[in-house]
């Protein structure tokens, strides 16, 4: 079985018309189906957050068969997932697309449980510490995109389970919570 | 239908009359009643196809295709004694045009008259002139007389003396064959390319001439035939195989340019399609046999009109005389691929059977690991790689192949994502299709 690192290729990423975006639609249905899985399972386990089309996305080429997919096949299979709720376009050429293996409701709600967790229900942390401090080593949080992390505050916002505020001295954010 | 009077003609499936040899079409006129006053039990002839024929006067019912085939009926021209000139009288403006001859009919002891009314739009006047042209060259009687040496073609009034200049150089006086051994072929064929060269010196005199001179080439090439029929009946002994080899071969390429009486714009006029159509159904069956059941339209122009020989058709005809198809009962059909590409097929032809040869084809193991190309394909199918990349689209379109592009070229696989469980993507279930690609490309690699 081929690796791409530690990740675990399934076999039909040598089967070279997987390369080609097909024209027959329910052969087309089926081919969008197993890219969107794959897609998200790599980013998940190789915590990729942002694809960019035009970038060496490793999922995107197979040296093995000497295949690699077109543009117009990595939007179509991106694009698939964006409407699924499950990736958003970054810009509005469709050229950097946010991956969301987690929804944003459910960073919402993994951020709710690390601050139960760690007893920081009435604390105050800077966005840049939720990201990469020493309460999130080790969790799901650690390391997560920014943009995505802003979009889970504000909806744990609207909700009225915290509050952000703008620092004086540094562009960083501050979050208090108040669960 | 045809009674004691006229003789029945045989058609052919599609609807076309059967010429005797020789015998060529030079007028149609659609919607003729035929009419005998004299005799009681003159058959009623009403609303049908009139074809005027060098030999013959030919009656075939309308919609000749769907009712009996043995209601068409015919009269000799040598029957007939004489032609009435149209008479322009009052009368015959408020009547529909008509013309009227004497003849002979066969048990009957004096000649009867006998009136063509023409109810439809055809040119009497054209046709009256046709009629008369054809029975004064008598094309049936030099047919007769070189019975024996079966070379006469006789024809329209045109080329007459071209073919008896010709004929007299091959027979000896007695109509008996000079042909002894094969210095006798050698010298016979010798003198057939000398007189084939000066035909072809005086077809480029001008145009008219090369219009004549192309229906004799037809004719030559006939009459090679035809002397190598009764060669090789008369040679048996003497000939050894090389030769009859390449007289069969010889014999084969002749018989290609065997439409005696091509469908002319100018004999059918307004009929002109629908006649085509028919000839066109006749002739494609055995083309379309050898090339197992579908043919390029191309390549189905290039053969009929390579048949044709004289008189070609555009390809605005033969697109034309193919969708009329659907009108008539005929064996085969006009079919459009998706990609546009135009292919004549036998009813019969069936994709499934097309698609379980390409299934054998691409589940080979090699071909399972790289796909097929389509002049793989054309290839094991033994058809154009045009149409093999069509029968292959097709396949993909049924979900049976994908396709892989890449610096490589355009390929075709057979199709595994249906294997595939979206649920499990490791997952490999036993004696799928996807089990023997995963041992076959693993094995590989």
């Amino acid at each position: 079985m081929q690796k791409l690192g530690d990740f675990k290729l399934p076999h039909f990423f040598n089967y070279p018309p997987y390369f080609t975006l097909q024209p027959v639609r329910d052969t087309r249905d089926k081919q969008v189906q197993l890219w969107k899985e794959l897609i998200l399972d790599y980013c998940r386990t190789q915590k990729i957050f942002v694809v960019g089309l035009e970038e060496d996305f490793p999922l995107f080429s197979n040296p093995v068969v000497e295949r690699s997919l077109s543009h117009e096949a990595r939007e179509a299979f991106l694009l698939a997932l964006v409407s699924e709720g499950r990736a958003e376009w970054l810009d509005k050429g469709h050229r950097k697309c946010l991956i969301l293996w987690h929804r944003i409701q459910e960073w919402a709600d993994i951020i709710l449980s690390f601050v139960k967790d760690n007893g920081l229900e009435d604390s105050v942390m800077t966005v840049e510490e939720i990201r990469s401090g020493a309460e999130s080593r080790g969790t799901e949080l650690h390391g997560i995109d920014r943009t995505i992390l802003m979009r889970a505050l504000r909806l744990l916002e609207q909700k009225g389970k915290l509050a952000i505020f703008k620092g004086t001295s540094t562009d960083d954010e501050g979050v208090k919570f108040s669960l | 239908m045809a009674g004691k009077w006229l003789a029945t003609v045989q058609q052919t499936s599609s609807g076309r009359p059967v010429f005797l040899e020789n015998e060529i079409e030079c007028s149609l006129v659609s919607a003729v009643d035929l009419e005998c006053d004299e005799l009681s039990d003159f058959p009623s002839l009403k609303s049908g196809l009139l074809i005027l024929t060098t030999h013959r006067l030919l009656w075939l019912p309308p919609d000749s295709s769907t009712s009996s085939p043995s209601s068409a009926v015919s009269l000799p021209l040598s029957s007939v004694s004489h032609i009435h000139s149209s008479k322009k009288s009052l009368k015959s403006i408020f009547h529909s045009p008509r013309v009227r001859f004497q003849a002979s009919l066969n048990p009957g002891p004096r000649s009867v008259a006998i009136t063509i009314v023409m109810r439809g739009k055809g040119d009497c006047d054209a046709f009256l002139g046709k009629f008369w042209e054809n029975w004064r060259a008598r094309a049936w009687e030099k047919e007769s007389e070189s019975e024996i040496t079966r070379s006469g073609r006789g024809g329209d009034s045109q080329s007459k003396s071209g073919s008896a200049n010709v004929s007299g150089g091959f027979y000896t006086r007695e109509g008996a064959l000079r042909m002894v051994g094969v210095s006798g072929i050698l010298r016979k064929e010798q003198e057939m390319w000398e007189s084939t060269d000066k035909s072809l010196q005086e077809a480029f005199l001008d145009l008219n001439a090369l219009m004549s001179k192309a229906k004799e080439m037809v004719m030559l090439a006939e009459k090679m035939r035809q002397k190598l029929l009764t060669g090789s009946n008369s040679q048996t002994g003497t000939t050894n195989d090389e030769e009859m080899g390449s007289k069969e071969e010889m014999q084969d390429w002749l018989l290609s340019v065997g439409i005696i009486s091509p469908v002319t714009k100018e004999s059918a006029g307004a009929l002109y399609h629908q006649q085509l159509s028919r000839q066109l159904a006749d002739f494609v069956r055995i083309p379309l046999e050898r090339a197992g059941g579908m043919m390029n339209l191309i390549d189905v122009y290039c053969h009929f009109n390579r048949a044709r020989g004289t008189e070609l058709i555009s390809p605005e005809d033969l697109l034309r005389a193919c969708s009329l198809w659907e009108k008539f009962d005929v064996q085969v059909m006009l079919r459009k691929f998706d990609s546009g590409v135009m292919v004549i097929q036998n009813k019969s032809h069936s994709d499934e059977e097309v698609f379980a040869r390409i299934k054998a084809l691409v589940t080979n193991p090699d071909a399972l690991r790289t796909g097929i190309s389509p002049s793989d394909a054309a290839m094991t199918l033994g058809i154009a790689p045009g149409m093999a990349k069509e029968h292959l689209l097709t396949a993909e379109s049924k979900g049976l192949l994908c396709r892989d592009i890449s610096p490589d070229g355009f390929r075709f696989y057979i199709n595994l994502f249906a294997d595939i469980n979206t649920d499990d993507v490791y997952l490999i279930k036993d004696h799928s299709m996807y089990a023997s690609w995963v041992r076959v490309a693993s094995a590989s690699s």
